[in-house]
């Protein structure tokens, strides 16, 4: 998909194992709880190829634009979207984190809701883009900081079904299989590796 | 490859080449049937109680095995139904000298496994000669969805009128904005009873908001309460047998309609399929179904038809679990509602295994609607294959459930829906329509048509109303006060079968006259040609009759 590459020159990053993950005492952090295999595992990319190194830069720019720092733990006991963001809400220091799969379903989460709640979900990976995944950080900070904004705009594509369906289960299911049941979320490093590899060449 | 060849250059721009597929992975549930970890088949009885099936002794069995043992299963037979190989039974779904009682008794005393076999035995043709058959309602019918973008409700009252005139015997909506749901209800239920009296009408919503609804009368039925096949996916759900069980005895109580919804490839999708085929654990649902004492299961994949149809065999598979839920002489819904696939050919070949053998109802949401428009995520087939779909009937002569309508009359009723709604809200102090949206309404393709509305103001109106404890009865009210006596007279009669109950019979759905058709006064009596459901006679004829026809003198 060159026009995702394009789009995204980040095609690499480096998540290191800081230890068990605490929970924030900054109000103003907003954490990104990614699941079992996001971001160093399988194919490092979502169901529409776009590597998960260029979304989380963009949900961490989103979040830093908003003038909010981000922080990044790995949730190892499941691969449910819902408790993967509730978790992360629960370490985070404002109560707020971002939960994200390996396939790039995403959702805003909230520590004083309910798992099964949440403040924003986006249920269909395939037509969250880049620029969709920067709003959703800028969002999750302006919730951080007690605003009330707009939800992000969603679009909605009837023919995703038919079209990654089965293949999203697929995802899903070797996504879940990295599940460590009862493992404690773990603190990461995020380092951005080198921008797509043959335009670092050519420079 | 260097070089690529011409036709596969163009076979890879063909709409089929949209569609995702996937190989088989039998470990993890990505299999539609005959998943090599399936159990096999097996029961022990001691002392009237079951305490082993499919190979799991009864310490062992999870709360599904548990309730499906105790509530499903009867210990009276199970030993000799067990005891019938499956190719016997298969072979006596298909034979038309044996009786539906028949297969519905051998049903009632096997296990899950053992029906996988059955049904395993099967071929497509047979399935729907099965189906055809085993359907508890003779008279085949269908449902609707309705539903847009913008929850407007002066559409949604006049696509209902016009769903009603084609000849859905349901309407279902469900919201955008979950804060419209009663209005929804409100339109649907204005809207249905103003294009055919006797259209039951449903809005599908987080469960206690759709109990509440009907207990007020602004709805008729209900159907989105949903069961698993593994304990898992019903854990995640905050669910179990029981609670499922306890809310559908509500639903009875209040004398209102309702069964329950699953479907293959749900637990695969949640990732907790446990290497069981989908059809093995929606053989589960269905008993689980079945020993909730429910009526009927809206299955046939549903939401997750494109799991199934990523996989070999997956829409055998999905005809397969209609026609179980047949067996068990339970009302189906047979799916046919969700977007399946991008080819036009794909989509029909699935349709019609639903179709040509007919069910209760063939689609359990044909979208009344444009797609654009259907809140449930699109449906198989939409407003815009009206004459595709009325064709098809007509080539075939087979009862697809809707009949041909005649432009004039679709105006003229959208219109007297939209009015009657305009008058609805002014008798209850809601909203104001305009004479400009009943314009719009009346002839609007879909919301992109319609004049937008204050959904602020429009919310909170419909906040109120469930406040003040709206009912159905104040509608029929408020319509009879405005002159609008038939719609009201409607009203009334849909608020009737509540307390009389004969529509909570087995696939009940109810005539012009408000007359309960269901399978206790329609029961499927098919034994081969010249008996069963025959299409004929009066409906024939209007079925038959197509505007597009060109008659000697025309010519």
């Amino acid at each position: 998909m060159p026009e995702v590459l394009e789009a995204s020159p980040v095609v690499e990053m480096e998540l290191r194992e800081l230890g068990e993950a605490k929970v924030g005492t900054s109000l103003n952090e907003v954490v990104i709880a990614l699941a079992p295999a996001f971001g160093d595992k399988l194919k490092k990319q979502t169901l529409t190829g776009i590597p998960h190194a260029a979304v989380l830069r963009e949900i961490m720019s989103g979040i830093e634009e908003e003038g909010l720092k981000a922080r990044v733990v790995r949730v190892r006991r499941t691969s449910d979207l819902a408790f993967v963001g509730h978790d992360g809400a629960k370490l985070s220091g404002s109560g707020i984190a971002i939960g994200i799969q390996s396939r790039g379903t995403i959702l805003i989460h909230q520590r004083d809701l309910v798992p099964l709640q949440n403040l924003e979900l986006f249920p269909q990976a395939p037509v969250v883009d880049l620029e969709t995944y920067r709003a959703i950080g800028r969002n999750a900070a302006r919730y951080a900081r007690g605003d009330s904004p707009s939800p992000v705009p969603q679009k909605n594509d009837q023919m995703a079904r038919p079209r990654y369906q089965a293949i999203s289960a697929v995802f899903h299911i070797r996504e879940t299989s990295f599940v460590r049941p009862g493992a404690a979320p773990v603190e990461l490093a995020v380092s951005y590796g080198p921008t797509k590899p043959d335009v670092t060449e050519t420079l | 490859m260097a070089k690529r060849h011409k036709r596969f250059e163009v076979l890879e721009r063909r709409e089929v080449n949209k569609d995702g597929f996937v190989v088989e992975w039998p470990e993890v549930g990505m299999i539609a049937m005959g998943s090599p970890n399936d159990p096999e088949p097996s029961i022990k009885i001691a002392n009237g109680v079951i305490v082993e099936m499919d190979g799991k002794s009864h310490d062992d069995f999870d709360f599904i095995d548990r309730f499906i043992a105790r509530y499903t299963i009867n210990p009276a037979v199970a030993e000799e139904m067990m005891a019938i190989d499956a190719v016997d039974i298969a072979r006596m779904i298909v034979d038309i000298n044996v009786p539906r009682a028949r297969i519905v008794e051998i049903f009632s005393g096997l296990t899950p496994a053992k029906i996988a076999a059955v049904m395993d035995c099967m071929n497509v043709v047979e399935m729907m000669m099965g189906l055809q058959k085993m359907r508890a309602r003779k008279t085949p019918s269908t449902q609707a969805h309705i539903t847009n973008l913008q929850d407007n409700p002066v559409l949604m009252c006049a696509d209902a009128a016009e769903g009603a005139l084609y000849g859905f015997s349901e309407l279902e909506t469900t919201v955008a904005v979950t804060r419209y749901a009663p209005f929804n209800a409100l339109a649907l239920l204005v809207g249905g009873q103003t294009g055919r009296g006797g259209v039951l009408t449903q809005d599908a919503l987080e469960e206690a908001t759709e109990l509440q609804l009907g207990m007020r009368g602004l709805t008729a039925y209900a159907e989105t309460v949903s069961v698993y096949g593994t304990e898992p996916v019903f854990v995640d759900g905050d669910d179990t047998p029981w609670s499922k069980a306890f809310l559908a005895s509500a639903y009875a109580s209040r004398g209102l309609k309702m069964r329950f919804t699953s479907g293959t490839g749900s637990e695969v999708q949640m990732a907790y399929a446990d290497g069981k085929s989908m059809l093995y654990l929606e053989i589960k649902c269905v008993m689980l179904t079945k020993g909730a004492g429910v009526q009927g299961l809206q299955n046939g994949s549903i939401s997750c038809i494109g799991v199934p149809g990523g996989v070999p065999g997956g829409i055998r598979a999905v005809l397969a679990e209609n026609l179980v839920t047949t067996c068990l002489d339970l009302e189906v819904a047979s799916g046919n509602d969700q977007t399946f696939s991008h080819s036009p050919f794909r989509r029909t070949a699935r349709t019609l295994m639903q179709m040509l053998p007919g069910t209760d109802f063939i689609f359990s949401g044909y979208s009344a609607v444009p797609n654009y428009d259907n809140m449930f995520a699109g449906s198989n087939f939409d407003c815009d294959d009206y004459d595709d779909y009325l064709i098809i009937q007509r080539d075939l002569k087979v009862d697809g459930g809707l009949l041909p309508v005649a432009e004039e009359d679709v105006i003229a009723a959208r219109n007297k829906a939209a009015r009657a709604l305009q008058a609805v809200f002014d008798e209850l102090g809601l909203p104001r329509i305009t004479d400009e949206e009943v314009e719009a309404a009346t002839y609007a393709h879909g919301s992109q048509d319609m004049l937008e509305r204050d959904k602020v103001q429009d919310t909170k109106a419909a906040q109120a109303m469930m406040q003040r404890g709206v009912t159905g009865i104040d509608v029929a009210k408020a319509l009879a006060r405005r002159g609008f006596t038939d719609i009201a007279t409607n009203i009334l009669e849909i608020q009737k079968q509540r307390v009389s109950g004969d529509y909570l019979h087995t696939s009940a759905i109810l005539d012009a006259n408000f007359k309960v058709i269901a399978a206790i006064n329609d029961l499927n009596d098919y034994m081969g040609p010249g008996t069963g459901y025959r299409l004929g006679g009066e409906r024939w004829t209007k079925m038959a009759d197509i505007r597009q026809a060109l008659t000697p003198d025309d010519i």
